[in-house]
């Protein structure tokens, strides 16, 4: 699919918002107005490629928890996900009970998840299973982090999408840390897209601060398992300039000077050059923006500190099915 | 009505429920062309396809795993774990995914699926072919864990179970696939899931059993019976969430509880019926409640002695019974 310049702007706006909304969450934190953020500062160019290349709406989506770009390109909204910061009764992902960013969207095709890494993939060979048995041409994208592939249940999950030729996308965004390990501790491959080969399919790896060679890359991707030629695994390689969440202090592992230097390739940076290039953003659209998101997320926070929180009483469903409570 | 053995009521249930509802699917480990190492998916492969009734790769996660992922997308998987004892590679699925799912999506999300698993001791399966594995699942909100004793209810109960909204775990007695035989009804019913039976009525004590020791507790109660011991036989079926008012009505009535579980003794099923009795019919007890389980060792040996000291019998129940009714 070629992009139109419409559509370049937009993704960048979409990292744009994604970023300030990010950045915002780091700020409340350190404000005492939030107990916890978990970043995906770096990760937009890869989740924003990804989601461009879905028909999002159609396709479906088995998430982890740095996926606020991807979210949001499905239609999660930032006043969602404060709501979801501060904990707050309308939170849509939860009603209050997941900590923030365990995503849930069912209006999109947005699964729930949790915090043991890797499960989620497993649940997306099951929908590409289900997609298979009812012959339609829906495609399921699941994402993780490269250190998440060591499970066994990524691997499981691999091998039966494998196995049975079944319609997903395993995106791994491989920002170099397991909280504090680097990837020469997970792997002895150079990508985790190497890992594909061993289990009968496509692997393939892309420079994940360039959201348009994710797109490209991933549009392909999906193209063919939307045709039924099956599953493959993406690896897109970025850098996590953050620390793994707000309870982590990145200093006992690595230095300034590794994190400062890896700034210089932000995935915003290099979408905006490149459209710069284009002529397709002049200052004065980016000031614009920049404005636009400042207001959104000022409107965001806002209306979730003035949200009501849960009822103690909802502490207690719904626990099965029959409990479920709409409104 | 018809007689028929426990596994062929099981796959009596199968079969229905999969010609009665498209998007009921079957999958195990040698659940197709083989119908199951205890054949309890025999000939469903052949009549529903193996789109329907499927091998998976040999890994228990991915078999709970995938399952959810289709229940999610809408089908109702029947997953089937060959052994019990195999089960724990998937108790991450079972107990952070489907069985917490419905809670952390406020509803959103909702996993109908039913996880198969045959139980038990006495037929020379060593550590790993004999494991009760009911304890770790009836501490799990979210889940509902049923084990039935008899023909009757296996088909009544699965039915119930493929049709629940919820993560049913579906406990059979493979001592008793074949050994147990009793009629069945003609025609379509369902057993309801949560209500215990008082499968013999009496007065001097009530024995609380289930699965293949409900099976024994009936043959113990009349060995008794000659000695002038009356035994109330209670069938718990649905062991969470518990019939706590027909737990408690029997020993208002006949003032002494044994609890019977071939599980290891400590941390088994029975302590809790022990605790609620403990708590709320401490003044209709006229004994102290008795617990008789398996010895705590880690599991049944397999040597024939060895594994005849390790489980429960008719004998030991009846002698459990004669020291308690003395009491």
């Amino acid at each position: 699919m070629e992009l139109s310049g419409d559509m370049k702007r937009e993704m960048y706006w979409s990292m744009l918002l994604a970023r300030r909304l990010d950045e915002r969450a780091w700020v409340l934190h350190r404000q005492g107005k939030i107990a916890f953020h978990i970043s995906g500062i770096g990760h937009e160019a890869a989740q924003i490629g990804a989601a461009f290349a879905i028909k999002r709406g159609y396709d479906w989506v088995s998430p982890y928890y740095r996926d606020l770009a991807l979210l949001l390109a499905m239609g999660y909204t930032p006043r969602d996900f404060m709501l979801s910061l501060m904990g707050k009764r309308e939170d849509p992902s939860s009603g209050g009970r997941q900590m923030p960013s365990h995503w849930s969207l069912k209006s999109a095709n947005v699964i729930s998840h949790s915090a043991p890494v890797a499960t989620q993939a497993v649940h997306a060979s099951g929908i590409g299973l289900a997609m298979k048995m009812r012959g339609e041409d829906k495609v399921v994208l699941t994402t993780i982090g490269e250190g998440s592939t060591s499970q066994g249940e990524w691997y499981e999950a691999v091998n039966w999408a494998a196995v049975h030729k079944l319609p997903v996308i395993f995106l791994v965004q491989n920002n170099q840390f397991a909280i504090s390990v680097r990837q020469d501790k997970q792997m002895a491959v150079k990508s985790s897209a190497d890992k594909a080969c061993g289990l009968g399919l496509t692997g393939v790896t892309v420079d994940g601060t360039n959201v348009f060679e994710v797109h490209r890359v991933i549009s392909e991707l999906v193209e063919r398992a939307r045709s039924g030629e099956g599953a493959s695994v993406v690896e897109a390689r970025m850098y996590r300039i953050t620390p793994h969440s707000s309870d982590d202090d990145d200093r006992t592992y690595r230095t300034r000077e590794e994190v400062e230097e890896n700034k210089k390739k932000d995935a915003l940076i290099i979408a905006r050059g490149l459209l710069e290039k284009e002529g397709l953003l002049a200052p004065k659209d980016l000031d614009a923006m920049e404005a636009k998101a400042k207001s959104i997320v000022d409107d965001a926070v806002q209306y979730a500190e003035q949200a009501a929180y849960p009822d103690v009483s909802e502490g207690l469903y719904p626990v099965y099915a029959e409990e479920v409570r709409h409104g | 009505m018809a007689e028929m053995t426990l596994i062929e009521a099981i796959r009596q249930g199968m079969e229905e429920e999969m010609a009665r509802d498209q998007s009921v699917f079957i999958v195990g480990e040698d659940v197709g062309v083989r119908g199951g190492v205890f054949r309890a998916t025999m000939g469903l492969y052949e009549k529903f396809g193996e789109e329907r009734v499927i091998d998976s790769p040999l890994a228990e996660l991915s078999i709970v795993g995938v399952g959810i992922g289709a229940a999610l997308y809408g089908m109702k998987p029947i997953c089937e774990i060959q052994f019990a004892d195999f089960i724990h590679p998937a108790f991450n699925q079972i107990v952070s995914e489907a069985a917490k799912m419905c809670y952390r999506s406020n509803g959103e999300w909702t996993v109908p699926m039913v996880i198969r698993a045959p139980y038990g001791g006495g037929i020379g399966g060593g550590l790993y072919h004999s494991q009760s594995v009911e304890a770790f699942y009836t501490h799990v909100p979210g889940l509902k864990v049923v084990v039935p004793s008899n023909p009757r209810d296996a088909k009544g109960l699965l039915k119930s179970a493929v049709r629940d909204p919820n993560p049913v775990m579906f406990f059979e007695p493979k001592k008793g696939y074949r050994l147990i035989r009793g009629e069945v009804p003609e025609g379509e019913y369902t057993t309801p899931i949560g209500p215990a039976n008082v499968s013999r009525s009496g007065s001097d004590l009530t024995v609380f059993a289930y699965g293949m020791m409900h099976h024994y507790a009936l043959q113990a109660a009349e060995k008794v019976r000659a000695e002038g011991i009356d035994v109330e036989v209670v069938d718990l079926r649905t062991l969470y969430p518990v019939d706590q008012a027909t737990v408690l009505e029997s020993v208002k009535k006949t003032g002494k509880a044994l609890i019977v579980y071939e599980d290891n003794l400590t941390g088994g099923y029975g302590a809790e019926i022990a605790a609620i009795l403990a708590e709320h019919a401490f003044a209709d007890l006229d004994a102290p409640v008795r617990r008789l389980a398996g010895p705590d060792v880690p599991a049944v040996p397999f040597s024939h002695p060895l594994q005849d000291w390790f489980m429960i019998s008719p004998d030991k129940i009846a002698a459990a019974v004669r020291d308690l009714a003395k009491y």
